[in-house]
């Protein structure tokens, strides 16, 4: 029995999400848009929490609450300075774009009810199942034995994409400085000395939590790019020379090493990602490891948004002097 | 009734009204710099005093530390941002309230 | 006890919706994302309660994340601001 107070968030939240969407994707005024995303992303968290998902939850309040938001800012700020001024959308909708909007979501909505009554009418879904098969897998956590193990190409391919769409933004355009000048305050430099070594551990936690617990690769990594962004925007710059070959060797790194343990399958006779009983557990830590350095450089790639330009991402910080030759 | 728990729910009954308080501020406060205040002070407390209750509540020392740290995590994130958001707007030539107006 | 944790949840949920409004209105962009930073502390708080009331702990890691990660949106929404005098003033002046 779900007691008063609860029932009543349960209905109040599902309004406000839907709320929020809405409003999202109909302000006229883009920042406002972002800043209604940010708070849906917030609440998507609570819901779900309240759904008993908490894999799920913790991955949106990482990447919802940290990198979204910035990377939506960051793409905004970028493309009005490429236009030299504010943006908006039309605040009526045409009436074709109306039609054609509605008719796909009514559409989507239909699939998605077809496709509830074709699942299969199992109780308790796969959960058992999992459960069963838990001690081979290598770990204790049901949804990290589900990522890395039992339907390890579907992470696989997560990564891929991920790694494609850094390739895809790089081919667009080259990195355009979102700062012409480092944030100066000294609040911020303080912030980010105590911040940078907490996200760090944090980070750590958070993987280490995942063979166990609710917690992993794409939540640690979320939260060692926010760590690098913290030290962006106050100025820091990748060295010349690790911006060539070691900056796409490490971005490649944790796909390259997660095929490498795909393929030992075959190499021994099994299917593919089918790791050896034996190395079970050494494979999956090596793997979620490097995969989380991967993922938390190719999330700062992406809110960056262009490849590397020439020798340096950044340009350096302007000195004092420079600055007054120029004027 | 165990004494810890009538702390409990005495620092949770005080929480309220500095969140209510927080809300207040963010919607009547005249301007940017005033509603700040809202921001890093009402809200902050009152999840301080949310943190106290809870961590009496707590099993182990090592589940009130996490709750402390969480505490003091959105303390020093606050503080920060407070600072950088009136820094902003004090730049882009907002004038703080005066009163007068 | 777990009641009044629930019923706190609920009234600050409620707080969050109030204070939706002052998104609507603005008139800044700076108050646009103060009430975002607010709506992350008044989350924080919501996830505790939650925890608490049901037990289950490991949700504060999900708070444990928020906290981590509330003054990095505000950090890019700063930077933004921060390029260049004209084109801010232009943002102000449309935004008020």
């Amino acid at each position: 029995m779900t007691p008063g107070p609860l029932l009543l968030f349960d209905l109040l939240l599902p309004a406000v999400l839907l709320w929020l969407a809405w409003r999202s994707l109909t302000s006229s005024d883009l920042f406002r848009a972002v800043i209604l995303f940010i708070a849906f992303n917030l609440l998507l968290a609570l819901a779900w929490v309240r759904l008993e998902a908490p894999d799920v939850a913790l991955a949106e309040a990482a990447i919802g609450a940290g990198v979204t938001g910035t990377l939506l800012l960051a793409a905004l700020t970028r493309i009005e300075s490429a236009a030299g001024r504010r943006l908006s959308r039309p605040a009526r909708w045409r009436p074709a774009a109306l039609v054609l909007t509605g008719t796909a979501l009514l559409a989507a909505a239909a699939g998605l009810l077809w496709s509830l009554r074709l699942l299969p009418t199992m109780p308790g879904g796969l959960g058992p199942l999992v459960d069963r098969h838990l001690a081979e897998s290598g770990v204790d956590h049901p949804v990290t034995a589900v990522l890395l193990n039992f339907r390890g190409y579907d992470t696989l391919l997560e990564v891929a994409v991920l790694l494609l769409a850094v390739i895809a933004i790089w081919c667009l355009d080259e990195a355009v400085p979102f700062l012409q000048q480092p944030l100066e305050s000294p609040l911020l430099t303080g912030f980010n000395r105590m911040m940078l070594p907490i996200l760090l551990l944090s980070a750590g936690y958070l993987l280490w939590l995942g063979s166990h617990a609710p917690g992993g690769a794409f939540q640690a990594a979320s939260l060692l790019a926010a760590g690098l962004l913290l030290a962006l925007f106050s100025g820091a710059s990748l060295p010349a020379q690790w911006s060539g070959l070691p900056l796409r060797l490490l971005l490649v790194l944790g796909f390259l090493a997660f095929l490498a343990a795909a393929i030992i399958g075959p190499l021994t006779g099994r299917a593919l990602l089918h790791y050896p009983p034996a190395w079970v557990k050494p494979l999956i830590l090596l793997v979620e490891w490097l995969l989380t350095l991967s993922i938390a450089l190719i999330l700062t790639a992406t809110v960056i948004g262009g490849r590397p330009t020439g020798s340096r991402p950044y340009p350096p910080p302007a000195s004092p002097a420079a600055e007054g030759r120029q004027r | 009734m165990d004494p810890r728990d009538i702390l409990s729910i005495v620092f949770l009954l005080a929480a309220a009204p500095f969140f209510l308080a927080g809300t207040i501020g963010l919607l009547r406060f005249p301007d940017v710099f005033c509603r700040l205040h809202a921001l890093t002070k009402a809200d902050n407390l009152g999840l301080g005093l949310i943190v106290i209750a809870l961590a009496l509540q707590a099993d182990t020392w090592l589940q009130s530390a996490r709750l402390l740290l969480i505490w003091l995590l959105v303390m020093l994130s606050g503080a920060t941002v407070a600072h950088l958001i009136a820094r902003t707007a004090l730049r882009a030539g907002r004038k703080p309230w005066s009163g007068r107006s | 006890m777990t009641e009044l944790c629930l019923g706190l949840a609920l009234f600050l949920l409620v707080t969050i919706v109030l204070g939706l409004i002052r998104i609507r209105r603005g008139p800044s962009d700076a108050d646009r994302m103060l009430s975002a930073q607010l709506f992350g502390t008044t989350g924080v708080a919501i996830l505790l309660l939650l925890g608490q009331a049901t037990d289950r702990t490991f949700w504060w890691d999900v708070a444990l994340v928020f906290a981590l990660l509330s003054a990095v949106t505000a950090i890019a929404f700063v930077s933004r601001n921060e390029p260049s005098e004209t084109a801010q003033q232009q943002r102000d002046d449309h935004g008020s």
